[in-house]
């Protein structure tokens, strides 16, 4: 609101001051300088400022993905034994870092997969469901493929990151996230 | 920028031939080109050839801005009353029958009220209002109050008018002679038991006379 200058308020009907008007001659002034008037242009600028700040704001961020380092290889870590899981079993593990849920399942005799737990829709954890060869998300009823993390039914358009794995002296080693394509 | 407070607009319906000058050039300003701000009355049709141009009076306290209910209306610093504000103006008419001077005109096609603004665009700058600038008998006037005062010696000018109990003041002078007492115009007394037409000629005539005559007499 602008200051409200009593000097150059038009006098009223009634010749009272001005601090003796109703509240109401406060919010309908005569004089332009006590109007709080925004023409349709400086509304207009108002959004285009906003719009480009947001669009500079997409800059920075497009920026900062491209110079920033990576982080190097991620870790290799120890998720199971080859025969703690029997065909049809999963295990949730941490990978890369604490925190970041995701399920190992064994889906045949020398065959194992894992996905990032969190489903690619609004990130709650998906449940291995072998037998019907999918994830399934119980929040909004979204499934995935078990073979291949693929989206199959529901919101979720993403597929779930892969986590690669290798085998070595009857370990199960996770050594990498491949970040799922749609 | 604002309207020099040097320059004033003087009335002078005395003056006035009735020859629609300023009722066309208003029309032809570019900011509402084909609807002219003013309006030119007949005061008598049957019995005078008295015209008078309305224009907007700029009042201190505008009645019409009083009334609006969408704030369209407001008064610039200098003390200019602007027409209405296209996106707030709501077409209610209240202006239109609230302004003592029935100045205020609404565009039924626009859905807008348009009024005199004292041709902001112009006078702003330093230029005549267009009815001021083409009027040929300078009823209406646009300048300092020492040409007006140097062109009509026997005038002065008033600004108060009188409705009834309320004396309303405006940016815009009214001359009157200089022979008439009252210090400002009772336009409601005027309407009632006053009278109009011959009678008003011979009545003012004979005051305007004999005062002249004793103005004589002493110089």
């Amino acid at each position: 609101m602008r200051p409200h200058d009593e000097e150059n308020v038009s006098a009223a009907p009634d010749g009272a001051p001005p601090g003796e008007q109703p509240h109401w001659r406060r919010q309908f002034p005569i004089d332009v300088a006590e109007d709080e008037y925004r023409s349709r242009r400086d509304f207009t600028k108002l959004l285009g400022l906003t719009s480009l700040a947001f669009v500079s704001g997409q800059g920075f961020i497009i920026a900062q993905s491209i110079t920033k380092k990576s982080e190097g290889p991620l870790p290799e870590i120890d998720v199971a034994a080859l025969d703690e899981l029997e065909v049809g079993m999963a295990k949730v593990f941490q990978y890369p870092h604490e925190g970041n849920a995701c399920v190992l399942v064994r889906i045949s005799e020398d065959n194992f997969v894992a996905y990032g737990q969190k489903c690619t829709h609004l990130s709650c954890p998906v449940i291995p469901k072998p037998r019907d060869g999918k994830f399934y998300c119980p929040c909004h009823n979204g499934s995935f493929d078990l073979h291949t993390g693929r989206p199959l039914a529901g919101p979720p358009r993403r597929a779930l990151p892969k986590v690669t794995l290798k085998m070595a002296n009857g370990r199960i080693i996770a050594t990498g996230l491949e970040h799922g394509v749609v | 920028m604002p309207v020099s407070e040097l320059l004033e607009f003087f009335v002078d319906p005395a003056r006035c031939i009735g020859c629609n000058a300023c009722v066309q050039a208003c029309s032809e300003c570019d900011t509402h080109k084909g609807h002219s701000m003013i309006q030119l009355d007949m005061i008598d049709q049957a019995h005078s050839t008295q015209t008078v141009p309305v224009i907007c009076m700029h009042c201190d306290s505008p009645t019409c801005a009083e009334v609006c209910p969408a704030d369209a209306i407001k008064k610039t610093a200098d003390g200019v009353v602007q027409s209405a504000r296209k996106p707030r103006c709501i077409a209610c008419n209240n202006c239109v029958l609230a302004c003592p001077f029935g100045v205020p005109k609404m565009n039924t096609e626009t859905h807008l009220m348009m009024k005199c603004d004292m041709c902001y665009d112009r006078s702003s700058v330093g230029k005549k209002p267009m009815c001021a600038s083409v009027c040929p008998s300078q009823a209406l006037f646009f300048g300092t109050r020492e040409e007006i005062a140097r062109l009509r010696p026997r005038s002065r000018a008033v600004n108060a008018f009188q409705f009834g109990n309320q004396t309303i003041t405006t940016k815009v002078n009214m001359m009157v002679p200089n022979y008439a007492a009252a210090d400002c115009i009772d336009v409601t007394g005027s309407m009632h038991g006053t009278v109009i037409g011959n009678q008003i000629d011979a009545s003012v005539l004979y005051q305007g006379i004999e005062t002249g005559e004793s103005h004589h007499a002493s110089t």
